[in-house]
């Protein structure tokens, strides 16, 4: 079971207490209704999946309910970075630092 | 006789056992005698019993081989009632570790009719077929013959032990614990790591599988530290650990699992060892333990040595006869033969010369020998023959000779009647690489080690390839940031040394077993090599080695070292087998704990549960919920009882539970501009007051929810959901509100266990609630269909709706959970002497059936869109967004020939066809047929006297009064497609 | 290659198993192929086989970047079955169980294909509802299912408990007879044996690197740790890490990798008959031959590469598998395992050709890819022989996420009320 810090409860917290929410940083386009059927399907199925570090979504479901982002690194699960809802996705240059 | 003269290989001048606590057992159905804290092993071979189980795949006869968890061969089953009800039956328990208490009841398994004599071994005559891989090259042929003949064969002589075959009655617990170290084994190192951390006043948890801290200090007779025995410093150190506070000592627990963040499995045997348990302990208990250090000090597991017929009873690990003799006071013969690859093995056979055991003979692999040990012998009159090795045994149900090649090359025939063998030690990685540390291989030593995990532990003592005590205690210390106290440590044995791999390449004519329980010989893992197994996995999944309950703690080495030795290529590239959880095997009850029947799932129940119940309600599942189902009258069916709550609805009025549906109150300034987002409709001309169906889809355009939503205010929706959709819907909303639009001014509260929701519906509903509402008018002309007001009902604050869900003049009270059920029998007594019903969900279904209102998850299945479902009204045109307008515009959902939610009528009006029944345009043609639908709803309509059916349909919109057919098992059902809408097609009933 | 048969096995018998040969070559790669089938799991291995069988291509290399079907091949609890619900499933599913049904005399090789019965258990109005849709459009489908009352299914499977008094009481199964299980490291050997005789190179251990492109798009060959290998066809079938390849060709997939875990008790003698699954109560179990009892649930809920899972997870599925089977608590956990598994927006694979010429992707099997494995890579090598699908694996394109034309197996479970 994973231990997630919480960024608004400021705790570490079971896991059974949050539910994963996907990747992060999709952001829904404010024109919804001019995208492309592509951009629709980039959208709403494509994902980056990777192995490495990927960022996504908990939600702290059973806890304070608020979703926020988080790195981590899908081959050693662990996770290297915390962030809240709306802050910016850490660059690849921190991605890097973050995988060393 | 009397059972104590029954134990004649008790030494009296050894072991920690009282003599005077005798224990009474059977084993196959003889009484046998041992001592209180005897495993089973030990209290056997007290009684000069060596013969305990038979094999896998041959049913050799096999003796007890080891004094710990690594036992492959001496597996037993328990019952432990004495009507061997077939409850309490424990398969495969290793008779190495279980302890005896009085009463207790033993089986040998893999045997008919007896172990002596046991039928089964005709396979080992046949064994020449039986080869690794045998299975795979035939019983191929005549192709039918595999379902009839041979597997059924097989399957007969799978398994070992047998199951339990009632309900397990005991009770298993469960409990999370935290600590700053968790130390893994109470041997010397890891008794010295508490020790040195509890100096530090951290908060430590140490376990250990076995009874009785001390680990190897309790079966080493020699050592000594700082002038006290080994025994008497373990009984010190624990006594101080026991002291403090900090510190949780958890004997018979094994840490079986390393999970992620430091987060270990450790299961507590609490009742296995007890005569008479107290009803009140749990069999067993589950500790979840998350530390901020793990300390690893599992110690290291004896090797056996490869040669032919090495399985036969009588044939013992060194370190185990050693155990069995200092601990348990209890010899493995009378005449021993030792087979060594290390020194370990002498202190062995020097304790049991102590304890008068004649050593008939130390044959030693190796060329050279420790000339100390070769001294000490020399003056016990040992004959010690180096560079030797034994090739052979005779004696099948117990050794009486081996056969020895010497240094010479010349073979000798030596009388015994136990040999004890020793390829030296292998140091148990299992949780340091289930932390997901990669073991790294020592050449020199011939071993793979522990490196640094990825986790916060360490391994320290003989698990981390540590051979001597001065080193381990140096270890543990440093470990938990300690000094280690100045010890003076005298006549310790080194675990150094041992062979991997065949014991003696001459032994080529025998079986020699490298795994025991699966009947895998050195042969067998050649013969995988030969035909191209050249990874160790293939090798395993070939052979079936180390795939034992054992899991390979005696194999692995040995059967990888055959391997590379075959491949001409180091040990590591042929691999190492990956260890998975759990260390040992682990009753499944010890992970369920309390989660069985009633706690499995936490039940959901509504505040009028009781009430339903009280007058004799069927209840259904639906998601966490238990809704009432119908309410059978004295002498009625299930069908009987909807007809007549169905009809009496339609003409009296019906009361029925509905507080299960979801709840959600939507807040705040930019509320409506939210529900914009979040539903089909649109919600800005809602007036305060009024109340509208909405459809909640996701982006790509499929229902996904609906419910009626009520305004309050500018500022306040009261939106309800499908009953098993809230968490889901309301997860949904928080989503995009959190999310996409942080920025509107909206709070969700999920108010689904607040309300208690009471319907009533029919045409004397007015008539029934009117008097006990203050604080509204709900004349029909004032409160119209789909409004809402906030006033009191029976005095108690409500919100009460005019909808209807039957087409029927409906309302719907909502009060607060805690007066829902005396608000509810207030409407009862109103609602009985006028003739109304309560009625459950089965008649709900009917009736919302017969109006045609769909259910979601019933008649939608997540390739609906609200087009599809008849509903385009409820989509929005004009709004710029809501979440799924996009998604409804993707060319296959705007294609032509979508399956379209339409009615159905039987040919036959008293025919009720199947829901999920598959619709046809010609029944004639063959099979596959192509379907062109289903039928989702399907109710017999007692008010309409004929069934009623709804079917998602190819174009169905465009079919109506098409004949189609639905072809069942042993008829064809005639169809005529037509509206939903059954009954009251005006809508006139909805005003009373 | 020796064949296997009674006269073989005898003289092998009398002489100690000595003249075995190797069940497949070695092969160091060579510079150019004309086809690339990167994984060498059973769906891979078997696209091999019926390259060279069916389509007469045998210039052919599977890479492995491990060893031969270890990877979802080897850490599957093997449940065979074709009763999905949407035509184009059931026609992939039924293609394969038919290839099941002989392969052991197609292969020369026992692959322990046991037709026990895959038993599904209702245990709610809507379960009942939805299993009544399966069987009906399965018995159209020419695909056997049937329908068992609750004491019907306790008679198939004795050790179920079917009180009314458990927390979700069993009301009725759908049974597939022709169901079953098989042993799934002898599908890869298998076709793998038969593969390698025909030609076709396993090259173990070597791991793809990078997928190359020409100027103009079209794949070239691959780059691995073994060096640069070409070939204008490349087919990936790499389950679990199939977003990770095809990313190397610029391709974005709809797919997420979760871990699942699966588990076995100690061997114990026969008491389970057959496989049952259910999804309500979340778990699935059947015995293998060795006398254990084979056990898996759901995935973990987050994407990882790990091959390991959590405890709670172990729990569940244990905790569902004694709600069903109560007689098995006092039964051991001998061995646990994880794999990875790739799945799509409406759990159906992606089977077939991709937006790069010359490249081609089996994925998406979610946690039921095993069953697939003889029709998939039979259609798959079809795809790859003509450049074009078969029609059974038509339906099964890329192309579904963009129209919206989804076969959503999953949403026609979807939970009712």
């Amino acid at each position: 079971m994973l231990l997630i810090h919480c960024p608004y409860c400021k705790d570490d917290r079971p896991e059974l207490e949050f539910s994963n929410a996907g990747e992060a940083h999709i952001v829904r386009p404010t024109n919804m209704s001019d995208i492309s059927d592509t951009e629709f399907e980039a959208m709403f199925f494509m994902r980056d999946n990777p192995k490495g570090i990927a960022l996504e979504r908990w939600r702290h479901a059973h806890g304070c309910g608020r979703f926020f982002n988080v790195a981590r690194n899908t081959v050693s699960d662990k996770f290297l970075k915390v962030y809240k809802a709306g802050e910016p996705r850490p660059s690849d240059a921190e991605i890097e630092e973050l995988l060393k | 006789m009397t059972p104590s003269s029954k134990q004649p290989y008790r030494a009296k001048s050894h072991g920690a056992l009282n003599h005077a606590r005798t224990v009474r057992f059977t084993f196959d159905g003889k009484p046998y005698e041992g001592l209180e804290g005897d495993t089973l092993a030990s209290a056997l071979l007290a009684n000069g019993v060596h013969l305990m189980g038979r094999s896998f795949k041959y049913h050799r006869p096999r003796g007890v081989m080891s004094a710990g968890v690594e036992e492959p061969s001496a597996l037993i089953g328990i019952s432990r009632d004495k009507s061997n009800s077939g409850a309490r039956v424990q398969p495969n328990v290793r008779a190495s570790v279980q302890e005896i208490y009085d009463g207790m009841n033993a089986v040998s398994q893999n045997r008919f009719p007896s172990l002596n004599f046991d039928l089964g071994a005709v396979n080992s005559l046949l064994a020449p077929f039986f080869a690794a891989g045998f299975y795979y090259k035939t019983f191929m042929w005549p192709r039918k013959a595999w379902d009839k003949v041979y597997e059924p064969f097989i399957r007969r002589a799978a398994g070992l032990g047998e199951s339990p075959t009632e309900t397990d009655p005991d009770r298993y617990a469960n409990r999370f614990e935290h600590c700053d170290v968790l130390i893994i084994g109470g041997g010397a190192a890891g008794l010295m790591a508490a020790k040195t951390a509890a100096a530090k006043k951290q908060r430590i948890i140490l376990c250990d599988e076995n009874p009785s801290l001390g680990g190897w200090l309790l079966a080493d007779s020699d050592v000594t530290i700082d002038g006290k025995s080994g025994t008497q410093w373990v009984k010190d150190t624990v006594a101080e650990l026991q002291a403090n506070e900090n510190v949780r000592l958890l004997t018979r627990t094994t840490g079986f699992g390393y999970f992620q963040q430091n987060m270990v499995g450790l299961v507590e045997r609490v009742t296995d060892h007890l005569a008479q348990p107290d009803m009140d302990l749990p069999r067993e208990r589950m500790w979840q333990v998350r530390a901020d250090k793990v300390v690893i000090a599992q110690g290291a597991i004896e090797r056996h040595l490869v040669f032919a017929d090495n399985d036969r009873p009588g044939i013992v690990l060194a370190g185990a006869a050693q155990k069995w003799l200092n601990q348990f006071g209890v010899t493995v013969g009378n005449n021993v033969g030792v087979f060594t690859a290390c020194d370990t093995a002498y202190a062995a056979a020097f304790d049991l010369y102590e304890a008068g055991t004649h050593i008939a003979v130390i044959v030693d692999q190796r060329a050279t020998v420790d000339q100390a040990l070769l001294e000490q012998a020399n003056e016990l009159g040992i004959r010690v023959m180096p560079n030797a090795g034994v090739v052979g045994v005779t004696g099948k149900l117990r050794i009486n000779g081996i056969k020895v090649k010497t240094a010479s090359g010349s073979e000798e025939t030596i009388e015994v009647d136990a040999l004890i063998t020793s390829a030296g030690w292998t140091p148990s990685l299992h949780l340091y690489s289930q932390s997901r540390g990669k073991p790294i291989w020592d050449e020199a030593s011939q071993r793979f080690l522990p490196g640094q995990s990825p986790q916060a532990c360490v391994s320290i003592g003989a698990c981390n390839g540590t051979n001597d005590l001065a080193t381990t205690f140096a270890e543990a210390a440093k470990a938990t940031g300690g000094r280690a106290p100045k010890l003076e440590i005298e006549n310790d044995v080194s675990l150094a040394g041992g062979t991997i791999g065949m014991a003696s390449e001459s032994a080529e004519t025998g079986k020699a077993f490298v795994d025991f329980q699966n009947d895998v010989t050195a042969k067998d893992i050649k013969l995988a090599v030969r035909e191209g197994m050249h990874s160790i996995e293939h090798v395993k999944r070939y052979t079936t080695n180390g795939m034992a309950t054992d899991q390979g703690k005696l194999s692995n080495m040995h059967g990888l070292s055959i391997a590379a030795k075959m491949l001409d290529k180091p040990v590591p590239e042929v691999g190492l087998t990956t260890f998975r959880a759990p260390y040992t095997p682990t009753t499944f009850g010890s992970f369920v704990a309390h989660a069985r029947g009633t706690l499995f799932d936490p039940s959901r129940k509504t505040p009028i549960h009781e009430w339903a119940q009280e007058n004799g309600a069927e209840f259904e599942p639906v998601s966490l919920w238990q809704r009432a189902w119908y309410f059978p009258r004295p002498g009625e069916d299930m069908h009987e009882a909807v007809d007549r709550e169905c009809r009496t609805v339609r003409t009296s009025a019906g009361v029925f539970d509905a507080s299960t549906l979801g709840k959600i109150e939507v807040v705040g300034p930019d509320a409506a501009a939210f529900m914009n987002i979040m539903y089909t409709n649109g919600w800005d001309k809602l007036k305060p007051g009024r109340a509208k169906y909405g459809i909640m889809c996701r982006e790509d355009g499929f229902i996904y929810d609906d419910g009626v939503v009520g305004k309050l205010s500018d500022t306040r929706f009261h939106v309800t959901t499908t009953t098993g959709g809230a968490p889901r819907v309301l997860n949904h909303m928080e989503d995009y509100l959190q999310t996409e639009f942080p920025d509107m001014q909206v709070w969700l509260t999920s108010t689904t266990e607040q309300w208690a929701t009471i319907a009533v519906q029919g045409p004397k509903a007015r008539e029934i609630i009117q008097p006990l509402v203050t604080g509204a008018d709900i004349s029909a002309e004032k409160f119209p269909h789909m409004s809402v007001v906030e006033c009191q009902v029976c005095g108690v604050p409500a919100r009460l709706f005019r909808i209807s869900f039957t087409g029927e003049l409906g309302f719907e009270i909502n009060v607060p959970a805690d007066y829902g059920r005396a608000v509810w029998e207030a409407i009862w007594e109103r609602a009985e002497p006028a003739g109304a019903c309560a009625y459950g969900t089965e008649t709900m279904h009917v009736l919302r059936a017969e109006k045609g209102y769909i259910i979601v998850g019933q008649d939608t299945d997540g390739t609906v869109t609200p087009h599809d479902a008849g509903l385009s009204w409820a989509v929005a045109k004009s709004k710029p967004d809501f979440v799924g307008k996009r998604g409804l515009q993707r060319p296959d959902l705007t294609a032509s020939g979508r399956r379209q939610l339409v009615g159905l009528k039987t040919s036959d009006p008293k025919k009720v066809v199947q829901e999920g029944a598959q619709i046809v345009a010609d029944p004639e043609q063959a099979i596959p047929m192509k379907m062109i639908g289903f039928v989702t709803s399907s109710y017999w309509s007692g008010t309409l006297e004929r069934s009623i059916a709804m079917a998602v349909l190819e174009d169905g919109f465009a079919r109506m009064g098409e004949t189609l057919y639905i072809p069942m098992e042993d008829e064809v059902i005639e169809v005529e497609v037509e509206g939903t809408v059954f009954y009251d097609p005006s809508g006139e009933k909805i005003n009373g | 290659m020796k064949k296997f048969n009674v006269f073989s096995l005898a003289r092998e018998t009398m002489r100690g198993h000595t003249g075995w040969g190797k069940q497949w070559r070695n092969p160091e790669p060579k510079k150019q192929y004309d086809v690339i089938i990167v994984g060498a799991g059973g769906h891979g291995l078997g696209t091999a086989y019926y390259l060279a069988r069916e389509h007469g291509i045998k210039n052919i290399a599977v890479l492995e970047k491990g060893w031969l079907g270890g990877g979802n091949t080897g850490r599957n609890t093997t449940i065979i079955r074709s009763n999905y619900l949407y035509d184009e499933s059931a026609g992939l599913f039924d293609h394969s169980l038919k290839l099941w049904e002989t392969l052991s005399q197609e292969l020369n090789y026992n692959v322990m294909f046991s037709q026990r019965g895959v038993m599904m258990l209702a245990h709610n109005v809507h379960d009942v509802q939805s299993a009544q849709r399966h069987i009906n459009a399965n018995r159209l489908n020419g695909v056997d299912n049937e329908w068992l009352t609750p004491q019907q299914a306790k008679e198939y499977c004795p050790p179920l408990n079917i009180s009314k008094d458990s927390r979700y009481p069993v009301m009725g199964a759908a049974l597939q007879r022709r169901g079953g299980v098989a042993r799934h490291d002898a599908v890869a050997w298998g076709y793998a044996r038969q593969a390698s005789d025909m030609g076709v190179d396993i090259i173990q251990n070597c791991e793809v690197t990078g997928i190359n492109r020409a100027p103009s798009g079209e794949v070239t060959g691959v780059e691995t740790t073994k060096g640069t290998i070409g070939a204008k066809q490349v087919g990936v079938v790499a389950s679990g890490h199939t977003s990770i390849l095809m990313e190397m060709a610029g391709v974005r997939m709809p797919l997420e990798s979760f871990p699942l875990q699966a588990l076995v008790s100690e061997p114990v003698k026969p008491i389970f008959p057959c496989v049952t699954m259910s999804n309500a109560v979340h778990a699935y179990i059947s015995q293998s031959d060795k006398g254990e009892l084979v056990i898996g649930g759901g995935t973990d809920s987050y994407v990882s590469y790990s091959q390991t899972g959590s405890m709670h997870m172990l729990q569940e599925v244990l905790d569902s598998i004694i709600e069903l089977y109560p007689i098995f608590n006092r039964l051991k956990m001998l061995r646990t395992w994880g794999g990875v598994v790739d799945v799509t927006p409406d759990r159906s694979p992606i089977l077939g050709k991709t937006p790069v010429k010359g490249l081609y992707v089996n994925c998406g099997w979610g946690t039921g890819g095993f069953k697939a494995t003889p029709g998939s890579a039979n259609v798959f090598a079809h795809t790859i022989a003509k450049d074009e699908p078969h029609k059974i694996n038509a339906g099964f394109n890329l192309d579904r996420f963009r129209t919206g034309r989804l076969i959503d197996e999953a949403a026609a479970a979807a939970v009712a009320h």
